[in-house]
């Protein structure tokens, strides 16, 4: 046992079918083994810059993303490999990108933190802290005014509530009841730095509510409960064309990115949280109903671990962008209609 | 013949033409709506267009610059107004980090065709926070494009093609210019391009290199000059990014003396860049050191004569010239 408490591991019937259920958990893990290659990469020098892992939080993106249309929009942060993936952007193009690769879905413009895929609506990979949310209000004004049945999904970190665009976008969405889905992924540190230490109100539906805006918590590192919240929050979006806002208590069981020493929070507590995991109570309670066996398990893992290393090998093969091409696309190609432009990372 | 209108009424007149244009452009901003637009450039555009097209935004710069974006993304034509440059400063980070980088940092995936207007300038004894000049800022920034319209027609006519352009563009109207009048042709298409500079007087002894609300000085120094047997030619740059090499190197190529205005602060500035880049590319053909008139260093006083010795004047232009031809061998 530990000093640290915290919440009861998720527990409890998972109410899908098992097809559904499986492919839940066949999400999770496909994040969970591409981001233990990623940071082994980095390891090897093969990946550089930042790198911020998601390894833990897994259940919210899993959650959330079955939760949308292909139809809505997405905007993310800098730690979204997760959403990236379960958006459908190929985890080669990923593993190219990160590689600084031109076959990456962002050509290896962005590397980790600025993954993009226009055919998917995935509008990134946005690294300001805050910055997305704006953005977000933005992309369903558009559809609000055009008649666009969409929502637009923003996802953002507990730190980014400090942040004037925070409170700026918030209010807008909800001055002009802007379907947006406001995905708060409460992990509880903002870089080293833990919600009480930086906000006077740490309960952040409160704010949120404060803006007159629908406001839900659920619990981050449970999937099912993750997944049944937003899909209602989602629908309320939809029906009311108005905002709503979702925290999703989470965990971050890696650094913040690979530089950090984490000096800030107790060895005791990270494990304590690791008890809540979000893969193994999922799998634990599936294996409880018989919805899942071992073996069913291990054929779901090689099957993410396959494709880690097909990724790989794609990333491995891919090609550096000419140099000559330095100074392509800092504006758009004469003539290009941008309705046009190709989407990238579809492999 | 033609009419006589002012740049308000000009880029008032651009609006609506957009507006009608095209259902995917909107106007957003603080008080363009039922305010009519602090400089009355809007005005009447909400009875017109209704309060959807012609929104005003809270007091919210990064906010709905922010959005201005998103909606640019999201497939409208947004053309966000910014009151002044001053308040840009809090939607900095959408501006650069976002509006300018998108493009290049998706691979090429995203384009972010967004218009923001704002004023720009001082010489109103509004005081240090009202009255600056960062046109110089946002030239410096790669996936922006930088309009600074100094007359009647390019008010009139620089919003369309911006509009068209599928990356963000900056246009700065100085706030001294909007009372300017000017004639526009009746009818038929009044068409600019959005990439080059202009000579709007022809000389041949000194090139006044210079955009925006200083035109019109270097204008009247060019008069005052003429009366003394001095030509100066006057360049007004209309375009800030990408900067127009080619007309300012002919200009002082023939002329062989550069005098550049800029109501920037001298340190850093506009001007600063045009001059580096004249000796990268003439320096061979000049007779003169270059010379500049920009803002002296100090947060732009309020009493009218210290606000006045702290903006470039026709009467420092003139000197500089003068200053210049005693200097040429």
């Amino acid at each position: 046992m530990t000093d640290f408490q915290v919440p009861a591991p998720p527990s409890g019937p998972v109410p899908w079918d098992k097809a559904f259920a499986l492919a839940v958990l066949s999400d999770m893990l496909r994040i969970r083994r591409m981001e233990e290659k990623a940071a082994e990469l980095y390891g090897q020098q093969k990946i550089r810059g930042f790198l911020h892992l998601y390894i833990g939080e897994e259940a919210v993106a899993a959650g959330a993303l079955r939760a949308l249309q292909p139809a809505d929009n997405l905007v993310a942060t800098y730690r979204e490999h997760g959403h990236a993936l379960l958006r459908g952007l190929g985890m080669g193009a990923i593993m190219a990108e990160m590689y600084g690769k031109q076959e990456g879905c962002s050509h290896g413009h962005g590397g980790s933190m600025h993954l993009f895929n226009r055919a998917r609506r995935f509008f990134g990979g946005q690294a300001i802290v805050g910055g997305g949310l704006p953005l977000a209000a933005g992309l369903a004004l558009a559809d609000k005014m055009s008649g666009r049945p969409a929502l637009t999904a923003c996802f953002f970190g507990e730190g980014a509530v400090a942040e004037g665009a925070f409170h700026e976008a918030m209010n807008l969405a909800a001055l002009w009841q802007l379907p947006v889905l406001f995905c708060c992924e409460n992990n509880l540190y903002a870089m080293g730095t833990a919600l009480a230490r930086s906000e006077s109100q740490t309960d952040l539906c409160v704010k949120a509510a404060s803006y007159g805006m629908a406001a839900v918590r659920v619990d981050g590192m449970d999937v099912v409960a993750v997944h049944e919240v937003v899909l209602r929050a989602a629908q309320q979006v939809r029906e009311q064309q108005g905002p709503v806002f979702v925290e999703l208590q989470t965990y971050r069981f890696r650094a913040h990115s690979m530089f950090d020493p984490e000096l800030y929070r107790d060895k005791k507590e990270v494990e304590a949280w690791k008890t809540r995991g979000p893969i193994h109570t999922y799998s634990a309670r599936l294996k409880t109903q018989g919805s899942l066996t071992e073996d069913e398990f291990l054929t779901l893992d090689a099957a993410a671990q396959a494709e880690v290393e097909m990724a790989v090998a794609f990333a491995e093969a891919g090609t550096r962008e000419p140099v000559e091409d330095l100074l392509r696309d800092v504006h758009t190609a004469q003539g290009a209609a941008t309705d046009a432009h190709a989407s990238r990372g579809a492999a | 013949m033609g009419r006589r209108i002012s740049y308000r009424d000009a880029l008032r007149e651009a609006l609506r033409e957009a507006l009608q244009a095209d259902p995917r452009v909107f106007l957003m901003g603080e008080d363009v709506g039922r305010y009519g637009g602090t400089y009355a450039v809007s005005k009447g555009l909400l009875d017109e267009f209704g309060p959807e097209r012609i929104r005003d935004t809270p007091l919210s710069e990064l906010g709905f610059v922010g959005a201005g974006i998103g909606a640019a993304l999201g497939g409208m034509r947004p053309i966000v107004e910014v009151m002044t440059v001053n308040f840009s400063l809090l939607a900095l980070d959408p501006i650069i980090n976002t509006a300018a980088m998108l493009h290049h940092m998706s691979g090429g995936q995203f384009s972010v065709p967004l218009v923001i207007r704002m004023a720009t300038g001082a010489g109103r004894q509004v005081a240090a926070q009202h009255s600056n000049s960062f046109e110089g800022w946002y030239a410096h920034v790669p996936g922006l494009r930088v309009l600074a319209p100094a007359t009647v027609e390019d008010a009139r006519a620089m919003l369309a093609p911006a509009l068209a352009d599928p990356d963000p563009v900056l246009i700065f109207e100085h706030a001294q210019l909007y009372n300017l009048e000017g004639e526009l042709p009746d009818d038929g298409p009044l068409t600019v391009d959005i990439h080059s500079a202009r000579v709007r007087r022809a000389g041949t002894d000194v090139s006044l290199i210079t955009f925006g609300g200083c035109l019109t000085k270097a204008l009247q120094a060019a008069e005052q000059l003429a009366a003394q047997g001095i030509s100066a030619e006057v360049i007004d740059l209309r375009v800030l990014r990408p900067l127009d090499d080619a007309t300012v190197m002919a200009s002082v190529r023939k002329c062989r003396r550069a005098v550049v205005i800029d109501e920037g602060w001298r340190s850093g500035s506009l001007a600063a860049e045009v001059m580096a880049r004249i000796a990268e590319q003439a320096f061979f053909d000049l007779d003169a050191p270059l010379a500049r008139v920009c803002s002296e260093e100090v947060p732009i006083p309020y009493a009218r004569h210290m606000e006045e010795a702290a903006l470039p004047q026709v009467p420092k232009i003139v000197a500089a010239v003068q200053a210049l031809l005693g200097n040429t061998p």
